[in-house]
């Protein structure tokens, strides 16, 4: 049991495990995305009262939906990181905070760029764009302070508090700003109710998000990669790898 | 001095009778007669906070209309600002002479004595804001039911933000540019408490009932006091491990 757990943490296993899973998930994401993608601009039905502008929907929501899932993932790598001290919790936590703060700007761009025709102003001091903003500014506080500590292991830690206390945050920054100021549209996906929408309008949506969920976890992959090349590049098993690739 | 109380500290923790709550009393107490050693550095954050909140008559409008409507936003934000940058003193001196040290291999609880600090904390830079607000409230043209219910969410606010920031200070212990960097990890934490305080005063200004925000102001200050001494003792024992 304990050499199972003690090999799940090791960079070395996990490199050649992401090495085998990434072109699945590269392939598979990209073109269940791009088959959402080409479905939902091309084919799908107008909406009746936005026209055309609603499209955009089909790439707002998939990143939006990453840039809140991405600080869960985090949140719980923190948890492992602080509790079982696994490198690889780690070394998660510090490659995906860009990749989210990027998905959460994606998010707030595509939202402004659809907020223009829609309500006439490309910002608005709404309820949810104002949380989304603020998520983006925890997302820059996470990647700042793990980039700040020179020591590896207290830099894992700290942020892994950080992030902690971020998602505790969360919900009562949500809920505050709910309160607040409202003007978005309620979600449109809710996990226990039927859609609201026509399904050859959502099923489009749910092909995109799956498909940006894998190429998020190929990204993740590959960025952990890179990052464990770099932390273990004393080791025998990364010189051999590297003078093999070179030869 | 400090070096004085270290020891005090120390001699007394040695002594196996000292409960949780005389240790509290004693770095509750230590902090406080070190601030008041140190006065410019207790009167420092109210200037900065009277002159943030004078720069936005001179820079926006003085017209009263204008003063009435933002007054209790711009003091609340002042404020906010001037306890982010009192945070940097709540833990640097005694990280830097080692008393901090001290403090982590106390047998009592960190996280209680680090409440003491915090509190400590609050009492030389919160309630002072709190205190002065009132004058700088009629200077905002508000009313005197709105300076009261400004003083009484700056009474539960002030709190909130010196524990959560002492979190931030804890994290940031040590570092290189560990204002700036303070600032970034600790203002988004502050908005749902800014959102309520404010809220709070335009709900009074308007003639609303007041009593649905004080109670949720209250719940943060509750889950402030309870949550943020925990983090802010593992940010602490991780940032002194660093070192």
């Amino acid at each position: 049991m304990w050499q199972i757990f003690h090999k799940l943490g090791s960079p070395k296993w996990f490199y050649g495990i992401a090495s085998k899973l990434m072109p699945w998930l590269l392939w598979l994401g990209a073109g269940l995305l791009l088959a959402g993608l080409v479905w939902g601009l091309a084919f799908a039905p107008k909406d009746y009262l936005q026209g055309n502008s609603y499209r955009i929907l089909y790439i707002h929501v998939p990143s939006a939906f990453l840039a809140q899932s991405v600080y869960l993932m985090m949140a719980s790598a923190a948890v492992v990181t602080l509790v079982w001290r696994i490198k690889l919790a780690d070394l998660f936590v510090r490659s995906v905070a860009p990749v989210g703060a990027i998905f959460t700007f994606l998010a707030l761009f595509t939202g402004a760029v659809w907020g223009k025709p829609t309500w006439g102003t490309w910002w608005i001091w709404d309820a949810r764009l104002t949380s989304m903003l603020i998520l983006l500014f925890l997302y820059f506080g996470v990647i700042a302070l793990s980039s700040a500590i020179s020591d590896e292991k207290s830099a894992a830690r700290s942020t892994a508090v950080l992030v902690l206390v971020g998602v505790v945050n969360i919900p009562i920054i949500k809920y505050s700003v709910e309160w607040w100021n409202t003007l978005h549209q309620p979600a449109t996906f809710k996990l226990t109710e039927k859609p609201s929408m026509s399904p050859d309008m959502w099923v489009p949506l749910l092909l995109a998000v799956l498909g940006l969920y894998l190429i998020f976890g190929w990204l993740a992959c590959l960025r952990m990669q890179t990052e464990i090349l770099t932390r273990e590049s004393r080791t025998r098993w990364v010189q051999e790898l590297v003078r093999s690739g070179e030869g | 001095m400090t070096a004085e109380a270290t020891v005090t500290i120390t001699i007394r923790s040695e002594d196996s009778a000292v409960g949780v709550l005389p240790a509290m009393w004693a770095v509750l107490m230590r902090d406080l007669r070190g601030a008041f050693r140190q006065r410019q550095d207790l009167l420092n954050p109210l200037l900065f906070f009277v002159m943030v909140v004078s720069l936005f008559p001179l820079g926006v409008s003085p017209e009263p209309a204008f003063l009435r409507e933002a007054g209790a936003g711009i003091l609340w934000v002042a404020a906010l600002l001037s306890v982010l940058l009192s945070l940097d003193h709540l833990f640097r001196h005694d990280y830097d002479d080692g008393t901090l040290e001290q403090l982590v291999l106390q047998p009592q609880p960190l996280f209680l004595l680090l409440l003491a600090k915090t509190l400590a904390h609050w009492v030389v830079t919160g309630l002072p804001l709190v205190l002065l607000t009132p004058v700088l409230g009629v200077m905002m043209q508000l009313d005197g039911n709105s300076i009261l219910v400004l003083c009484l969410t700056l009474l539960i606010g002030t709190p909130v933000l010196s524990f959560i920031g002492s979190i931030g200070a804890a994290l940031t212990l040590g570092l290189r540019s560990a204002g700036v960097l303070l600032s970034l990890l600790i203002i988004p934490l502050y908005i749902p408490v800014l959102i309520f305080g404010t809220g709070t005063v335009s709900a009074a200004t308007d003639g609303a009932a007041v009593s649905a925000y004080m109670a949720l102001m209250g719940a943060f200050l509750v889950l402030a006091l309870t949550l943020a001494p925990f983090a802010s003792a593992a940010a602490l024992r991780i940032s002194l491990s660093n070192s």
